[in-house]
């Protein structure tokens, strides 16, 4: 027996010693599959499916309808509040959390999680306690003529405390995995605080930055159970896209519920190619960069 | 509180940090407790043991659980099939699997309902065998098994593909057969993970509304998850009786948040000590 046909015996050896035989390799992909296809695939393909069922008119008709194009302009404007003020929050929690050591940290992050751990309905409930017509602002926001529930800044509020951890529980992890050695650096260099942020520690978190964003979007104009508590459903004023879908679909206008939410899933799609897309541009950015503080390391010993 | 550092800006974004979380997250969560403790304990004890009220808690659990449980069996299996096995098409399927993360709830619900109704695609075939899937407790689960997908698989990934396959091929060099190798080598490794996931997808689905109140039919006493029914005491401004409600979910998703973060720091713990 020639030495390469007895590497390549021992290799099919050590392959066949830590897999299943083929049948069940191939019974179990098609039981993993089966789960997803019930689950995921059918139930987005019956969207689109029904969404052109009656044909493209009465589609572009039931998107392009005044009620629609309102909706979506509110999401719209929801998101484009909501995202820049966590973006903000994220990058302000991540710096104080990842870039110093104090007492009550854990603690801390915990606090930030707490939005997830909250029902969506719960937290709709919890502002009108605060800001409705019964609520403990609500005389006052009454005799200065405000109105936060059953009104935009009602739906951009509720919104912003639903998607609040999402660019911040991105960032912190990121954040600490790159130390502090470098803002050290140019702080010593005589770098100003602003200087050393923009110019040291954003590049090297841009596409986390970017991937947070993006999963914050997506949540920002899909979120449905925080943002119908607080809305009122007032057709063409306070409807977000997912529950102008909720109203059509109430009212039997299946063929329209399921084209206004085909944009939704449209927009799901998107989100995660994008996030695939920037997922491997941020995990190489963080590879590149311990290889790089390995390199110095290797360095300061010479 | 802080230790020294060289860095600037720990004030500012630390100030702004707690400034953010306490009128966002910390007073409003409060307004609920405030506003039950204006009700006595009798009150409190009379609305969240109403039948109606125990029978949305019964389903609500009941069906998490189920979900949860399903998600485990199945998340550790896409896990598996996602590592070990190379097919194609492996990376849309690994995509794919976020979907619930991504796809706004409603659009869920609707994709749902359309599918497993005894009209769609799914359910007809149920309803010929006799299962009503949507409009009832089933479709509950259903629904519920849609939103808490990722969490196992996403748990369990990292720790599959960190697996040293050096102790597989021992256990196979000493005699094991391939199930032995997976109930006492894998199966004890990942577990942790699966048990994580399967306490995140409890929680999420614990506090799901959207994508169940399309499916459920929403009867009361019947198909009524918690959610909803703080929904329709809100609708009817029982703000009292929503918010008794709302108190025992919230502290019950306090617990589960505290037990997930010990569940966590365990295992972050057992990864570093191997």
């Amino acid at each position: 027996m020639s030495s390469s046909t007895a590497v390549r015996t021992l290799a099919a050896a050590r392959a066949s010693s830590t897999t299943e035989p083929a049948f069940v390799r191939f019974g179990l992909l098609g039981v993993a599959l089966a789960f997803l296809g019930l689950f995921l695939i059918v139930p987005v393909a019956v969207v689109f499916e029904q969404a052109f069922a009656k044909g493209g008119a009465t589609y572009l008709a039931a998107v392009g309808e005044p009620e629609a194009l309102a909706a979506l302009r509110l999401t719209l404007i929801t998101a484009a509040i909501v995202v820049p003020v966590n973006l903000v929050f994220g990058l302000a929690a991540a710096w104080a959390i990842a870039k110093f050591e104090f007492t009550g940290k854990s603690a801390l992050i915990t606090l930030i999680d707490l939005p997830f751990a909250v029902s969506p309905v719960i937290s709709g409930m919890v502002f009108v306690l605060l800001f409705g017509a019964r609520g403990l602002f609500g005389p006052w926001l009454d005799a200065h003529g405000l109105k936060i529930i059953f009104a935009t800044p009602g739906i951009v509020i509720a919104t912003m405390f639903v998607t609040l951890p999402l660019v911040a529980r991105e960032l912190i992890p990121l954040m600490h995995a790159h130390g502090t050695e470098e803002e050290e650096a140019a702080v010593s260099l005589g770098a100003g605080g602003w200087q050393t942020f923009f110019r040291v520690t954003l590049p090297n978190i841009k596409w986390g930055v970017l991937y947070g964003v993006i999963l914050c979007n997506a949540r920002a104009m899909g979120e449905f159970g925080a943002v119908s508590v607080v809305s009122g459903h007032i057709r063409g004023v306070t409807n977000t896209l997912p529950l102008h879908v909720e109203i059509l679909y109430n009212e039997y206008n299946s063929a329209a519920a399921f084209a206004v939410a085909s944009l939704l899933a449209a927009l799901a799609l998107v989100t995660l190619v994008a996030k695939r897309l920037v997922e491997s541009k941020a995990h190489s950015g963080r590879n590149g960069l311990t290889a790089s503080t390995g390199e110095r390391k290797e360095q300061d010993e010479h | 509180m802080k230790k020294h550092s060289v860095l600037p800006g720990f004030g500012l974004t630390m100030g702004f940090t707690l400034l953010y979380l306490g009128l966002l997250v910390l007073i409003p969560l409060s307004m609920a407790f405030l506003k039950a403790s204006s009700l006595s304990w009798d009150q409190f004890w009379h609305i969240v043991t109403a039948p109606r009220v125990l029978a949305s808690y019964r389903l609500s659990f009941g069906a998490s659980f189920a979900a949860a449980l399903i998600n485990a069996g199945f998340g550790l299996l896409v896990a598996w099939v996602l590592v070990r096995y190379s097919f194609p098409g492996r990376a849309i399927v690994d995509g794919l699997v976020d979907l619930p993360f991504a796809l706004p709830t409603a659009v869920g619900g609707l994709a749902l309902t359309a599918t497993y109704a005894p009209t769609g695609w799914i359910g007809a075939k149920l309803a010929a065998v006799g299962i009503k899937a949507a409009y009832s407790p089933l479709g509950v689960v259903i629904a519920l098994t849609f939103i808490g997908l990722p969490f196992v698989v996403r748990t369990v990934q990292p720790v599959l593909v960190d697996l040293e396959r050096e102790v597989e091929e021992a256990a196979a060099t000493l005699g094991a057969n391939r199930l032995q190798t997976f109930r006492q080598i894998i199966l004890p490794a990942v577990f942790p993970s699966v048990l994580t996931g399967f306490a995140l997808a409890f929680a999420r689905a614990l506090g799901e509304y959207g994508s169940v109140v399309f499916i459920s039919g929403n009867m009361p006493m019947r198909t009524e998850i918690v959610p909803l029914l703080i929904m329709t005491k809100l609708d009817q401004f029982d703000y009292a009786g929503a918010t008794a409600i709302a108190v025992v979910m919230l502290v019950i998703s306090f617990g589960l948040l505290f037990a997930i973060n010990i569940l966590q720091w365990l295992n972050a713990r057992r990864l570093s000590a191997a």
